[in-house]
């Protein structure tokens, strides 16, 4: 297509927590230093700034990315905000990707931040406001609703009980105890998971990612930048995003066409025809328990409804033959919303680096993929990485 | 190597102070329409779209989510930018150099005469522990600015008062403009304080409407229209959001974001090689400053120019001959887009008792409005 | 490699107790965001439709589609939308959820009954055409997909034009 190659050559991320007392902007600046650190560069070197983040409601500010500024490390720099709702954390590479593969800058950083614990009583009243206000708003409907009525039209569809479901929550809060930044790491049990909490039925407490305060960044590189900064570049191969209609209730929310879209996209690119086999590890986006199965089908990693079963065999474990969420996902690690997504682009950087440590998959893998979600169930940003 | 872009289409709803009888969905897509048939295309010929949006102006959030039905962008690439329409611009020019584009619309709205209660958006954007506590209406940014730079430059209320009165007078040319009128000087020197020195008339009033724009690569472009407008440079940039620290006289952004812009396009003395632009005009005193940053005259000059004339439509350097966002209404995040728009028609000559002889090079700048320090700067031309 | 006491080091856990005990302080802010949306022709129809205690609908002569909620133009078929046609207050379950909390994410008093939303395919409007609403009359787990419901409407005198002068779908 023409593009230069662009890489990742460096990586940042804070711990999660419920409620962090650094603001809005710390957060953003510890991220940003660690990952400058991490391939020994500085602010001076960063030619623009990519900064994600989700709705300005949780951080409490209007126009969130100008706040975000000197934080984001985007002072006095060609510096750009983008947005796909719950999606923005694996957008930000793509609109990173772009300012590099164009030709119009050598590096960027990209950076991505939530601090949701700043709205009160509760982040979820923030999502209000994210149904229309004509037709749903009057009704007061909560964000948990439409997941909830999305996990149980899947499992309707195809027949899938809420115990497979639950072993996505042991097995991701599990991966997540060998994560820093992690916020819920623990070894838990399906019983534990029905027993939890029913928040709105099909989903339970532990179905549920938990609010966090986080961020997380990284830094690209056009390939002669690249090769200089580090010998272990991580390439972003394809990308890919999606956004279905806003009219979520015509829709059959059994399966995410917008994730199957936007991975054809990003396969397309990358150059993949059998992404089950050609993808060696996978980080898609797990807010919710079920979520990780119905992205695996749409991201093409097994046909569809079969997800569960794969779960249930130990095939998506770290030591399985398609590991997915080895970080430990947004269910363990935690769930600042654009920080996640990062968090998993960072997790698959580490992978193919062979630098995860104790998360470390098997088997030297050389391609993955991170993908995200979010708005009404609505859209898909899926990246592949390569070594 | 990389692929040149120009834009095909343009399509804009007009811009009014209030539009009872359309929803936002629907401003949108007027807009849209126009642009693709402006274009000859359908949404179907389209690779990826971009939307401009914030939040709590539209009222949502997580706006992004509503911003692709009225596009006809559904199960399409698409991506929101919560910043000014020239930055959504400079997203879809990335998107066409890199190849994975070849043809991308860019949208932006305003429908802000929904907002009961517009001061407290804008002053919801200061910063929530130095400043909002002080619980001032967000203008005393700009009045605090504006006497700062006319005491670096040494610029007159008068001057300021004189853009006023030729931005409005210009809208009364401009079918689109919903703000434009007859006004003096003493019309503007006598209206009420807002924040010293800062009066009623140098405010932009608020306007709805909205533009829709279609980008293309070389190899396509000249197919879909006989008079592709050419991006030729674009560039952005911010400065710091701090109001303790920021340099309040000058508009820094603009300055580095115009570097940019001027360098991908190989342009060295800006005020020869550009024939006439669009500018940043939310307050009077920020068109006289930004004419200054984009290099367009020296320091403190900007003020006797426009006294002068020189920036009028028939001026040596027209300067918002649309009318500005003082005539035509200030549309937050879409005055860039109606800036651009503006740039083109001219650029097409379609700009009849308004149009600006022999324009061929034409430049439109944009802020993001108090409190911010973002601006941004496309160069665009017909050859 | 990312060193794990660092990154451990970023930040600073508060809890609520410490905000509670004053040992953090933080500044609070309600903000005062009004809005008064312009619904457009389509949405205004509907509204003042659902006053008279009908549901309207838009049929496309493009896709075919009969559309609720009604819009003026085909997202599908990028055309404007053609006739008005009413449909029933009658639908099918879709999906739904048994909701133990309000839309704060706060628990329910003790004796309220969940909130049962429910996506409501409407007859005739297209296959899998539906609405967002709530579903009462029956016990909140008793409730299955697929079940057949109907409108239970506001008194006349009541209704304002709003999505809630339908107090909820109950069972047929």
């Amino acid at each position: 297509m023409g593009f230069r190659r662009v890489a990742i050559v460096g990586a940042g991320i804070t711990k999660f927590v419920r409620r962090a007392q650094e603001t809005p902007k710390e957060l953003a600046y510890e991220a940003v230093k660690m990952a400058l650190d991490s391939c020994e560069m500085t602010i001076k070197d960063i030619d623009c700034v990519a900064l994600g983040t989700a709705p300005d409601a949780f951080d409490g500010v209007h126009m969130k990315g100008e706040y975000l500024i000197d934080g984001a490390g985007g002072f006095r720099k060609p510096y750009m905000r983008h947005y796909v709702g719950g999606g923005t954390g694996v957008f930000s590479p793509i609109h990173g990707w772009y300012h590099v593969a164009s030709g119009m800058f050598d590096t960027c950083l990209v950076v991505a931040e939530e601090k949701m614990s700043t709205c009160h009583p509760h982040p979820a009243g923030a999502f209000l406001t994210i149904f229309d206000h004509t037709t749903e708003q009057p009704i007061y409907p909560t964000l948990i609703w439409i997941f909830a009525m999305e996990m149980h039209r899947y499992m309707h569809t195809y027949g899938i009980t809420k115990e497979e479901i639950a072993l996505v929550s042991v097995k991701n809060k599990k991966n997540a105890m060998d994560h820093p930044s992690a916020q819920l790491g623990e070894e838990i049990t399906v019983q534990d998971v029905l027993n939890s909490e029913v928040m709105a039925y099909p989903v339970n407490r532990l179905d549920i990612s938990p609010t966090s305060d986080g961020a997380a960044a990284i830094i690209l590189a056009a390939e002669h930048v690249a090769n200089r900064i580090t010998d272990k570049p991580v390439w972003i191969d394809g990308i890919g995003y999606s956004l279905d209609t806003a009219y979520w209730c015509t829709r059959d929310l059994c399966y995410p066409d917008y994730v199957e879209k936007a991975a054809r996209m990003a396969y397309d690119m990358a150059g993949i025809r059998e992404p089950s086999k050609e993808i060696h590890v996978a980080e898609p986006y797990d807010p919710f328990s079920y979520k990780e199965l119905h992205h695996m089908e749409g991201l093409l990693l097994c046909k569809r409804g079969e997800a569960a079963k794969l779960t249930a065999d130990g095939v998506t474990q770290r030591t399985g033959n398609l590991p997915i969420c080895p970080s430990g996902g947004a269910l363990g690690v935690g769930n600042p919303i654009a920080a996640t997504g990062l968090m998993k682009i960072i997790e698959i950087f580490l992978q193919l680096r062979g630098e995860a440590g104790k998360r470390q998959v098997p088997g030297n893998p050389t391609c993955g993929l991170a993908q995200a979600w979010g708005d009404l169930m609505q859209v898909g940003t899926v990246v592949v990485m390569r070594r | 190597m990389y692929k040149r872009v120009a834009i095909v289409g343009v399509g804009s709803t007009g811009f009014r102070p209030t539009t009872p009888d359309v929803s936002y969905r629907e401003l949108t897509h007027e807009a849209a329409v126009r642009a693709y048939m402006d274009a000859n295309i359908e949404p179907k010929d389209i690779d990826g779209f971009v939307s401009t949006s914030e939040d709590f102006l539209e009222g949502y959030s997580i706006s992004d989510e509503y911003c692709n039905d009225q596009l006809g962008a559904i199960l399409k690439p698409i991506s929101t930018v919560p910043g000014d329409f020239i930055q959504s611009l400079g997203q879809a020019v990335m998107m066409v150099r890199s190849g994975v584009c070849r043809i991308v619309a860019v949208q932006c709205m305003s429908k802000v005469s929904n907002v009961l209660t517009l001061s407290h958006v804008v002053g919801f954007a200061m910063d929530p522990n130095y400043n909002r506590p002080l619980a001032m209406h967000p203008d005393f940014i700009a009045g605090m600015e504006m006497n700062r730079y006319l005491f670096e430059t040494g610029s007159s209320l008068e001057q300021c008062a004189a853009v006023v009165v030729k931005n409005k007078r210009n809208a009364l040319l401009n079918p689109l403009a919903g703000h434009g009128a007859s006004v003096t000087v003493e019309d503007v020197l006598n209206s009420e304080w807002v924040s010293y020195p800062l009066r009623r008339l140098d405010v932009a009033p608020p306007a709805d409407g909205a533009v829709v724009m279609v980008v293309a690569a070389e190899d396509v472009a000249r197919s879909l229209n006989e008079m592709p407008i050419w991006i030729r440079g674009i560039g952005w940039c911010s400065d710091t959001p701090t109001l303790e620290s920021r340099d309040w006289g000058s508009a820094v952004y603009t300055r580095l974001a115009a570097e940019r812009a001027y360098k991908m396009a190989g342009i060295r003395s800006p005020r020869s090689e550009i024939d006439f632009v669009e500018i940043s005009d939310e307050y009077s005193y920020k068109e006289l400053q930004h004419l200054e940053e984009l290099k367009l005259c020296g320091p403190g000059e900007a003020g006797y120019l426009t006294e002068s004339g020189a920036t009028e439509i028939d001026g040596e350097l027209p300067v918002n001959a649309s009318g500005g966002c003082l005539g035509v209404g200030h549309l937050f995040d879409a005055n860039g887009g109606q800036k651009v728009l503006e740039v083109v028609l001219q650029l097409r000559g379609e700009k009849g008792k308004a149009q600006i002889p022999d324009a061929r090079v034409g430049l439109a700048q944009s802020w993001r409005g108090v409190p911010t320090t973002t601006g941004a700067v496309v160069i665009l031309s017909n050859e | 490699m990312l060193d794990a006491e660092k990154i451990k080091a970023t930040v600073t856990p508060v809890s609520e107790k410490d905000v509670a005990q004053g040992k953090v302080l933080s500044v609070r802010w309600k903000p005062d965001l009004r809005y008064a949306w312009d619904n457009g022709i389509a949405i205004g129809r509907y509204l003042q439709e659902l006053k008279n205690g009908r549901i309207m609908a838009k049929r496309c002569n493009g896709c075919r589609r009969i559309m609720i909620p009604p819009r003026m133009f085909c997202e599908l078929c990028w055309r404007p939308t053609d006739e008005w046609v009413q449909v029933k207050d009658t639908g099918t379950i879709n999906t739904f959820v048994v909701s133990h909390i309000d839309w704060k994410a706060g628990r329910l008093p003790k004796g309220q009954r969940y909130y049962t939303p429910a996506v409501i395919e409407i007859d005739g409007a297209s296959p899998g055409m539906g609405l967002l609403h709530l579903i009462d009359e029956i016990e909140p787990y008793e409730i299955k997909i697929g079940m057949r419901v109907k409108a239970v409407w506001k008194p006349a005198k009541d209704r304002i034009g709003a999505i809630t002068d339908i107090k909820y779908f109950k069972p047929i």
